[in-house]
């Protein structure tokens, strides 16, 4: 098998020395980690290794050693460092060597103790597969590969290819902990060699989360405390919760804040992720609740919105009028029956009626009702618009009456007619046997069922009629609902932090790797680019996307158009299952 | 080293393959396929604009004109960016993996690293196309689960579908090069 040595770029630079690193026997890849520069004693080189052993459970070493000629060649040197390999044994010893003025580097492998080999691997048995430590330690490789446990003391990982280099440089962070302005009598070349990275405004917000996450902490617990108390459980105010979207999104809401702020530790970077994206989610929920509230709150626009919702309201249901009106005639010129549409109509007219005075009774309390609503936006605009939401349902509330009662009359018709029709053919339908068994009837039966089939097939066309144009009214308002619950859970549910995450630094989430070939020269070991392929977004949306409140729309559209058809009653999406009547 | 060979792709235009070794452990494949021509870019464009135009003359918005434009230009953008391929790569490193590069005519590369541990085998598949049977190499990938079984199955130059001749070279070197060790060099063609 080919030897692999992977050699980070940031030592490509770095004066001679020895190259420490792990070795993984089953790929005959070698992953270079750091450079050890002259002069050291060994025996510290051998403890500072065995101190990064045990803090990472990762089998480093010394691999061989790292020649950088900047001069004119010496002889000696190229002596001194095969001569390290009887003190720092390894199999295989690496000689990695950069000439000067040479984009083409030289490197062997020698196998000692093998008597059947000897000599050296030839230089074309050898490829140089140069990495960026810092992404490949920030990296987090999808799908994650199944990690061995930390603590069962298990000293070499158990990752399979590639994905073994991942988890050899992430675990060394021990190794990269010491820089060149360190005391200490070992000097390291690494990716941050040249001073530690780390960032004042994050060390502070590391410090300061602690007590702010204790404090909200506290304050969230004793809010759900209050939520849960008995006084809203009472029967008709549980009924009202249930049904109000507002209620539902408030109680979400309250769930993302008791996990952003519990004091736990994330234990796994795809919590720590979930707990970024729904700060994030929140975060931006709010900003645009505030952009609201201050929109809404500038040039009185809560008053002239109050102004306009009652003329509209009133608008609506003058056109609903017409609407009765037009079908209490003759409708596209159909002729229905005139007895039952004109009691079918005036019902509904007088419901209107009803639901007019209503709301001018309202009329006075609104505007304040709307101002207290527009604080709520502060909360979010998700809870605003969940409240716009509620609103909607409540001042359609008549429609949803309408098609209450078509679809209840619809449906009483269906079922009649389907029961008469199988008299009319002599049949009945076994409860007990789930099936349409023949029976005989009396000639009495025969003639009253079929008198019944014949005045519910005449009546039929009136109420389909009405039940026709109020479905299509309700189905408006169900779009409109959908809709804005759509929005809602679009805002709920978008993994924001990964998004930012994977646009501005695309190596921290790994899909996998890609390589390039650099230029090759005959005779010389073939030298590779490993890069980071980031996550496509669609992939990172799909993975990170957090759970919203199970608002996905419940009937296909078969089963939607067969609940219509045989006068069912169909509610929104919001609804979940557990809550339908 | 580096050879080039042409093909015809099964809609008669011509394929270059170039094959480039830059170590017996590691060569690389790299198709090109035939570049967009200007005659039926034209004549997509003509059509476009002369069908608005005669839109326009019916209802004399000059709205619909503009708009044509902006299809026109955003359909091309969106054709080069995420349809039209110019090159598709093949890379195989010995004892590491293949690795799958396809470079849209925008520039966009879209990259598939494929580990050697994951590869179970290298086949030619043959599929009905039209009238006609056509052959295309594929990568058949190991189930973590089963043993036996294959998770995925990965079509290489998929997007430059290629005569028989093409496949049958490019698995030959595929599969010559997973079956041997690094102990043994590899034949060349």
């Amino acid at each position: 098998m080919v030897l692999k040595a992977f050699f980070p770029t940031c030592c490509a630079s770095a004066d001679s020395g020895l190259l420490i690193g792990r070795w993984v026997p089953e790929q005959s890849s070698a992953v270079v980690l750091a450079v050890v520069h002259f002069p050291f004693i060994p025996i510290q080189v051998k403890e500072l290794l065995a101190q990064v052993q045990q803090a990472s459970q990762v089998g480093v070493a010394v691999l061989g050693t790292w020649c950088h000629r900047r001069q004119e060649p010496e002889e000696s040197l190229g002596h001194f460092l095969e001569g390290l390999g009887a003190i720092f044994s390894h199999e295989p010893w690496l000689q990695l060597c950069r000439e000067r003025d040479s984009k083409f580097w030289s490197c062997k492998a020698t196998y000692q103790q093998v008597p059947t080999s000897p000599g050296a691997h030839s230089e074309d048995q050898v490829m140089l597969i140069f990495y960026d430590q810092r992404k490949v330690l920030l990296s987090q490789l999808h799908p994650p590969a199944a990690l061995p446990d930390h603590q069962a003391g298990d000293a070499t990982a158990s990752a399979c290819g590639l994905a073994a280099v991942f988890d050899t440089v992430s675990r060394s962070k021990a190794l990269f902990r010491s820089d060149q302005f360190d005391e200490g009598l070992v000097r390291l070349s690494h990716w941050q060699s040249e001073g530690v990275e780390a960032s004042i405004l994050v060390e502070l917000a590391k410090q300061a989360s602690g007590p702010v996450c204790l404090l909200l902490a506290c304050l969230l617990s004793f809010i759900s405390a209050a939520s849960t108390c008995r006084v809203f459980k009472l029967w008709p105010l549980s009924f009202i919760w249930s049904k109000l979207s507002t209620c539902e999104q408030l109680r979400h809401r309250l769930e993302q804040l008791t996990l952003i702020f519990s004091t736990q530790k994330a234990e796994n970077p795809s919590q720590l992720m979930r707990k970024a994206n729904m700060l994030v989610s929140v975060l931006l929920d709010v900003a645009l609740g505030l952009a609201l509230l201050s929109w809404l709150h500038r040039k009185d626009r809560i008053g002239q919105l109050a102004d306009a919702l009652v003329p509209v309201a009133d608008r609506v249901a003058e056109e609903l009028q017409h609407l009765l009106q037009w079908l209490m005639g003759a409708p596209a010129g159909l002729k229905m029956n005139r007895a039952l549409d004109q009691v079918l109509g005036r019902f509904f007219l007088y419901h209107i009626h009803l639901w007019i005075s209503y709301i001018h009774l309202m009329s006075p309390f609104i505007e304040r009702i709307l101002w207290h609503v527009g604080l709520s936006a502060c909360l979010g605009l998700t809870v605003a618009l969940s409240i716009l939401s509620d609103i909607i349902a409540l001042l359609t509330f008549h429609i949803y009456c309408f098609y209450v009662y078509g679809a209840r009359l619809y449906c009483l018709k269906i079922c009649g007619l389907s029961s008469l029709w199988r008299l009319f053919r002599g049949k009945k339908w076994n409860v007990l046997r789930q099936r349409v068994d023949s029976c005989s009837y009396d000639l009495d039966q025969l003639f009253i069922g079929t008198l019944l089939f014949t005045v519910l097939v005449f009546l039929l066309p009136t109420t389909a009629l009405y039940y026709l144009v109020f479905t299509l009214l309700r189905l408006l308002v169900v779009t409109v609902q959908g809709l804005i619950h759509l929005l809602v859970d679009l805002i709920n549910s978008l993994p924001l932090y990964a998004l930012g995450l994977r646009l501005c630094r695309p190596y921290r989430l790994a899909a996998g790797v890609k390589f390039r070939v650099l230029e090759h020269e005959a005779g010389r070991p073939l030298r590779l680019l490993m890069q980071i392929n980031p996550l496509p977004y669609n992939r990172v949306v799909h993975t990170y996307r957090l759970p919203s409140c199970g608002c996905h729309p419940k009937h296909s559209w078969g089963s939607l158009c067969r609940k219509l058809f045989f006068g069912e009653l169909i509610y929104p999406w919001r609804q979940r299952g557990d809550k339908q009547d | 080293m580096e050879d080039e060979l042409s093909f015809s792709d099964i809609y008669g235009g011509r394929l270059a393959l170039q094959r480039r070794y830059y170590s017996p452990s590691c060569r690389e494949f790299c198709l090109s396929c035939p570049r967009l021509s200007l005659r039926s870019l034209t004549s997509v464009t003509c059509t476009v604009w002369l069908a608005a135009y005669g839109l326009f003359t019916l209802c004399e918005n000059s709205m619909i004109l503009s708009a044509a434009i902006f299809i026109t230009l955003l359909g091309l953008l969106g054709y080069l960016h995420f349809v039209k391929i110019d090159q598709e790569t093949l890379l195989i490193i010995d004892s590491l993996g293949i690795q799958l590069t396809s470079s849209y005519a925008s520039g966009k590369e879209s990259t598939t690293f494929i580990e050697m541990g994951k590869v179970k085998d290298v086949i030619i598949n043959e599929a009905i196309y039209m009238q006609k049977v056509i052959y295309y190499l594929c990568i058949l990938l190991n189930d973590p689960a089963d043993p036996h079984g294959i998770s995925q199955v990965v079509p290489v130059f998929q997007d430059c579908l290629t005569a028989v001749t093409l496949p049958w070279r490019a698995s030959l070197w595929c599969s010559s090069c997973l079956l041997l060790d690094g102990d043994h060099g590899i034949c060349t063609d």
